[in-house]
């Protein structure tokens, strides 16, 4: 449970030479009713863990896809207390990790250590919030220390050296390379400098790397995932399930998933 | 005395304040906090920011004794400060005058704002011709709707105004896509935050820009009346005009100090935007502040007849302010707006903005509780052009 169990599983997967899959989907787009569905199907899929998204009002960290699920997700009266109450209901039934994806105020608002304490009995295994900076971290990192929470910190292309190597001394989990400038949404192609930035992350990180935001489609996926350890697709997951493209999910997976013969 | 020292190293004025913004967009706030604080302790940038106040704002602006208003009142003495008189007809200019010349010192070419009212994004256009900047500006579909004139100005100055849809399509949103800009383009772009709200050191620098209201204030009142006001009003949408024109007074204990937000509809309805009055604290674009939210802390939405107040956050310093009681914070409705605003305009032949017409609203009730051995200053953030359009519906309405 927790953060052991996320670094238990990304163990297993990357001693059997697997790269790391994470979807990210929108807890509550298309009902709360599917949300258990979608996280069996998915851990069916191969995937590493479970991002999941918790809506928010004001998601400025977000591109319009994910906007858009967050205003559907609120429109069928998604909650963080509902998303906890509903991800406890079926904890003992899954063995993927978990890891929730939210913005500060809904987290404050509900309370920080409320917070912690209802991810351990919700079998949340980590949690990722955008708009916490290392300079205010403090703020939560302590609860979620004590719960045995993984606080999975995010790093971006811009973070000078320093920086680079404080943020992934205290990530928890793996280190979340924001792999764009801006914010999350399908992108057809990464600038070649990631390359660059992934491998200096991966130097410095003592816990594995996964690149996120732009990533769409398995070439993509294949691409980054040669310089860090897999990637977190987001956009493109919501996207699929809101079209009921289920068996694309699917093959999306497997293709990014997909081992490279070394040409 | 007490001394006052807010914000802390890190932004934080008492328990509010603070950067909760993405790690992409931390370096910028840091650079922008270093080149400030150089920028602040050194003369010939100084000297720049009071040159282009005097020569191109047209500062400094009068503090004018409304003789007509304090006879119809029969309270206190009334002073008007005229930020309605600056250059682009509000306060909003003395802040983008010192941002822009910011952007120049971090060698940035592009600058973003997003905007209300529109008289944010027109100090914001206007300040980017003078000095040569690009500039585009995000204002919500509803805002655009209600603000059409000043829409045309920011487009005739060169500025590109693109409308945002998301949400209840008003200064919220326009924040929440400025920011979203800014991170995509942050490596050439300034963010010109148009009030004292957002992430640490935006709060600091919008009031020390804005500070000019209240220091010219501070030695105006002096020379008229020989002693410092004993109350001093101001409206508070995010925040700018009245901390400016606060934070000089911060120390003299004995000057009472009055923010007015906007109770729309009423405080006891839905349809306000009283931050303070009847928010709780929350954390909404990179700052901890009050805020309106509900009971899952979704931010929701403000309303206001008053473009410029229709925001559901405020500045952590009012925060702070107002939980250690050194400012009081009223709040009228769209009403008593309308009828203030009317009142100053026959009676002194000013039209104030709605916004200002807050504060004018909540100082005449005031006024009956002081007596005329007492001064008030009222700052007139800006002037009322933008609004006669919406003003002349809305009384065909009653
Ligand atoms: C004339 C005027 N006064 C007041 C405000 C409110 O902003 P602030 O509280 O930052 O002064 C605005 C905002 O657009 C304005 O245009």
């Amino acid at each position: 449970m927790g953060k052991e169990r996320i670094e238990q599983k990304f163990a297993e997967k990357l001693a059997s030479g697997e790269k790391l899959f994470i979807p990210y989907i929108m807890a509550g787009d298309g009902g709360l009713n599917v949300l258990e569905e979608r996280i069996c199907f998915l851990a069916e899929c191969g995937v590493a863990a479970i991002e999941l998204g918790i809506p928010f009002s004001d998601p400025t960290a977000d591109g319009p896809t994910i906007q858009k699920a967050g205003v559907r997700a609120l429109k069928n009266g998604t909650t963080l207390a509902g998303v906890l109450e509903i991800l406890e209901s079926f904890k003992t039934r899954r063995e993927v990790p978990v890891i929730l994806m939210t913005y500060i105020n809904p987290i404050f608002h509900y309370g920080l250590e409320r917070f912690a304490k209802a991810c351990v009995r919700a079998g949340v295994d980590g949690v990722i919030i955008p708009d916490v900076p290392l300079e205010e971290e403090d703020l939560i990192a302590g609860f979620l220390h004590q719960h045995g929470i993984a606080f999975i910190r995010l790093v971006a292309l811009t973070s000078p050296k320093e920086r680079v190597v404080e943020i992934a001394r205290r990530s928890e989990g793996f280190l979340y390379a924001v792999s764009v400038m801006g914010t999350t949404g399908v992108r057809q192609h990464h600038d070649e400098h990631v390359k660059e930035y992934l491998q200096t992350l991966k130097e410095v990180s003592p816990v594995p790397v996964l690149a996120g935001f732009g990533v769409s489609n398995g070439e993509q996926a294949r691409d980054l995932g040669e310089y860090c350890d897999g990637v977190i697709v987001g956009s493109k997951i919501v996207d699929l399930f809101n079209e009921g493209k289920i068996k694309e999910i699917q093959e999306l997976i497997k293709d990014s998933l997909m081992t490279r013969s070394k040409a | 005395m007490t001394t006052y020292t807010m914000p802390d190293k890190t932004g934080r004025y008492g328990n509010f304040g603070g950067r909760f913004v993405p790690e992409l967009l931390m370096p910028a706030l840091l650079e922008l906090e270093e080149v400030y604080e150089t920028a602040k302790n050194d003369p010939a940038f100084l000297q720049q920011v009071e040159y282009y106040l005097k020569q191109y704002v047209g500062r400094e602006t009068p503090l004018y004794f409304a003789e007509q208003l304090t006879k119809k009142l029969g309270g206190p003495k009334i002073y008007l400060k005229r930020e309605d008189l600056n250059h682009t007809g509000a306060h909003k200019i003395n802040n983008t005058i010192g941002q822009a010349l910011l952007t120049l010192r971090m060698g940035k070419k592009k600058v973003v704002a997003e905007t209300g009212a529109g008289q944010h994004g027109v100090a914001t256009a206007t300040v980017c011709a003078l000095f040569g900047l690009e500039c585009i500006v995000f204002m919500g579909v509803e805002d655009i709707e209600r603000q059409k004139l000043n829409v045309f100005r920011m487009e005739m100055l060169g500025a590109e105004v693109r409308g945002v849809s998301s949400g209840s399509g008003t200064l919220k949103d326009a924040t929440n896509e400025a920011l979203r800009y800014w991170a995509a383009h942050v490596t050439d772009t300034h963010y010109i935050l148009g009030s004292a709200v957002g992430p640490h050191p935006f709060p600091l620098i919008v009031r020390d820009f804005q500070s000019v209201i209240g220091k010219e204030t501070k030695r105006q009142i002096v020379e008229q009346t020989g002693k410092l006001p004993d109350a001093v009003v101001a409206c508070v949408g995010g925040g700018s005009n009245s901390i400016g024109m606060f934070y000089p007074f911060i120390e003299d204990e004995f000057v009472k100090l009055y923010g007015v937000e906007a109770a729309g509809k009423g405080v006891d309805t839905d349809l306000h935007a009283a931050t303070l009055t009847k928010g709780d604290v929350g954390i909404l674009h990179g700052t901890l502040s009050k805020l309106l939210q509900d009971e899952h802390g979704q931010i929701t939405e403000a309303f206001s007849i008053s473009a410029g107040l229709d925001y559901p956050g405020v500045g952590p310093e009012h925060s702070h302010l107002h939980e250690t009681k050194r400012v009081t914070y009223e709040a009228v409705t769209d009403e008593e707006a309308l009828d203030a605003f009317q009142f100053l305009t026959k009676t002194e032949g000013i039209i104030p903005a709605l916004e200002s017409a807050h504060a004018v609203a909540y100082a005449m009730k005031l006024a009956r509780t002081m007596s005329p051995d007492e001064t008030m200053v009222i700052c007139l953030s800006g002037r009322g052009d933008k609004d006669v359009e919406q003003v002349k519906s809305r009384l065909e309405e009653r």
